[in-house]
């Protein structure tokens, strides 16, 4: 399965990711109508400690915590991704209680918003990763049976 | 081949069902339910009321869940025995269902203390099913005023629920304070401040000595006219069916780590089970939904043959009123950090090098992360709690966490 991994040192820190992401999700056409002037809800946040900065989106757990914990019903896993259905969420935050990554936050209706990887917006493959100026996000398949990561091979990670 | 049987028709069960199947696609499972409803997200009752979701939207499967996983659903039956020895469960129409593996998900029922002649209550309601708040909904009318005997979890979703469909709410509880099994003294009175400027009215430290009719007389002496009464003391536990099969019971259903009771092939999961709680070291009744979930997949997969456990259970909340969110974990014991604002309060616990607990209020994001640092008992001394304490952020745990937990899939 394809997932987006951060590459923390070769993150600027630019926040552009929260920008493409709001924007993708956004259903608009125009970047600027999009975001210009208003509150972003992006479902990306740069998280920013001494002298490091990543991205930290959903990880599609294999074992998803929100899954288990929601009161609604509304996050499911299909396929390997890990959806909400904005529908159904009440907004009772028990997924931002449970969530190790920190990767769920409520959207401007006050229903929670997660990364479902750009695959079912205009984007089509996740907009933070396709930004990037700086290939610190990455979107591939990191799975064992498929890769092996070494980072003397793998320079970029970490 | 197995034959399954789940006596309940909650979120354990569902955990159960989809943990059988993640090991055994073939054995036929019957689940058995007193409630005449397929499985909803039972903490929705009060959002129904409240209108922010509907019958449709709460359902917490698909309707075609039951199908899609082969099982027999015997809805408005209830199990009013089980033999171990035989192993078949009795039903309420006589009939008996045989049993390989069993799994009790029988949940808890409302505890009503015994009032002074409350008998003479015409409408007084219980608020712990989807049945009660449709029947609780049919007794609001606009002008009505409303008791809630209870101020814990319950008694104020309830509340918040019907607030703006009638003319006032009244809530009284013995304890001095709102949300008492979660809240110390000063975080309760944050929250029970933003709940009275939203326009619930509070009896607090003061219980019902009689009621007559419409009327409840208070120990305080006080008076309190009403039209609708609801009654969210507290609940117990759902014991019974286990303990008269012989099994050891508590609180509730006694299980260890992967769920099994004292009885061969029988199995309890959520809020009537007492199973391990990492945050005390013992057991205890969780009686949380994302426990129950866990607990029935633990079951439903030893049941089927595999192998889990459930060693990290600890008690969790987010409970949110009016936009003000409160969300704990864990024990409050050993030393305090704390941020206070007007309408905010963050305490951390920390003890022998872990967080301990914690009480958000108002402050929440990404809480999650100082979940976690509980249930995997993180030590202090490896990450960086001066970056961390401040926000709940991954940029204070050490570089190779944040490679393990950033670079791989996890």
């Amino acid at each position: 399965m394809k997932r987006v991994y951060v590459n923390e040192e070769w993150c600027l820190g630019c926040h552009l990711c929260e920008f493409n992401c709001a924007f993708a999700n956004s259903g608009l056409s125009d970047m600027v109508l999009a975001l210009k002037g208003k509150p972003i809800y992006p479902r990306i946040h740069v998280e920013e400690g001494d002298k490091i900065a990543y991205a930290v989106s959903c990880r599609h757990c294999e074992d998803p915590m929100c899954v288990k914990s929601c009161i609604a019903g509304a996050i499911t896993k299909e396929d390997g991704v890990v959806r909400i259905d904005s529908n159904k969420c009440v907004g009772c935050y028990t997924c931002i209680l449970v969530c190790p990554y920190g990767a769920l936050a409520p959207g401007e209706s006050g229903a929670m918003q997660k990364c479902e990887l750009c695959l079912q917006n205009s984007c089509g493959e996740p907009a933070c990763a396709k930004g990037c100026p700086n290939n610190a996000i990455v979107y591939e398949d990191r799975s064992p049976k498929n890769t092996v990561i070494d980072d003397a091979a793998n320079p970029a990670c970490f | 081949m197995e034959q399954y049987v789940i006596i309940g028709n909650g979120v354990a069960t569902v955990g159960c069902i989809e943990g059988i199947r993640s090991v055994d696609k073939e054995s036929p499972i019957t689940v058995v339910s007193g409630e005449n409803h397929k499985v909803y997200g039972r903490p929705l009752i009060s959002y129904y009321l409240e209108g922010k979701t509907d019958l449709e939207k709460m359902k917490y499967r698909p309707d075609d869940f039951y199908d899609k996983n082969g099982v027999t659903l015997l809805l408005g039956k209830k199990a009013t025995a089980v033999d171990a020895k035989a192993g078949t469960v009795t039903l309420d129409d006589g009939a008996k269902l045989p049993y390989t593996k069993l799994c009790v998900a029988t949940g808890s029922s409302p505890f009503v203390p015994p009032f002074e002649n409350l008998e003479s209550v015409k409408d007084k309601y219980s608020f712990m099913t989807l049945d009660d708040s449709l029947a609780l909904e049919k007794a609001l009318f606009p002008e009505a005023k409303v008791l809630i005997v209870g101020a814990g979890l319950i008694g104020l979703k309830c509340a918040e629920g019907i607030l703006d469909r009638v003319a006032s709410v009244t809530i009284c509880d013995l304890a001095d304070r709102v949300l008492s099994s979660i809240l110390d003294t000063e975080c309760a009175a944050l929250m029970q401040r933003h709940l009275e400027k939203n326009g619930m009215t509070f009896l607090l430290g003061d219980s019902v000595a009689r009621f007559e009719t419409n009327k409840a007389f208070m120990k305080s002496g006080k008076e309190v006219d009403f039209d609708v009464l609801v009654l969210a003391v507290g609940v117990r536990a759902n014991i019974g069916l286990v303990r008269d099969a012989g099994g050891e019971t508590d609180r509730g259903i006694v299980v260890d780590e992967d769920m099994s009771t004292t009885l061969p092939g029988i199995y309890a999961a959520g809020d009537c089970a007492q199973g391990p709680d990492l945050s005390i070291g013992a057991k205890r009744v969780l009686a949380i939904l994302p426990n129950a979930y866990m607990q029935g997949h633990t079951a439903g997969v030893n049941m089927a043959g595999g192998e889990a456990t459930l060693k990290n259970a600890i008690p969790m909340n987010s409970i949110g009123f009016f936009g003000l969110h409160a969300m704990t974990a864990g024990s409050y014991e050993g030393d305090l950090y704390e941020e206070k604002t007007e309408d905010s309060i963050k305490r951390l616990f920390t003890k022998d090098d872990v967080l301990k607990g914690y009480i958000l209020i108002g402050r929440n994001e990404r809480a999650g992360i100082y979940t976690s640092m509980i249930r995997e008992k993180t030590p202090i001394s490896s990450v960086n709690f001066d970056v961390l304490r401040k926000a709940a952020t991954t940029a204070g745990f050490s570089k190779q966490t944040r490679k393990d937990k950033f670079s791989v899939p996890v």
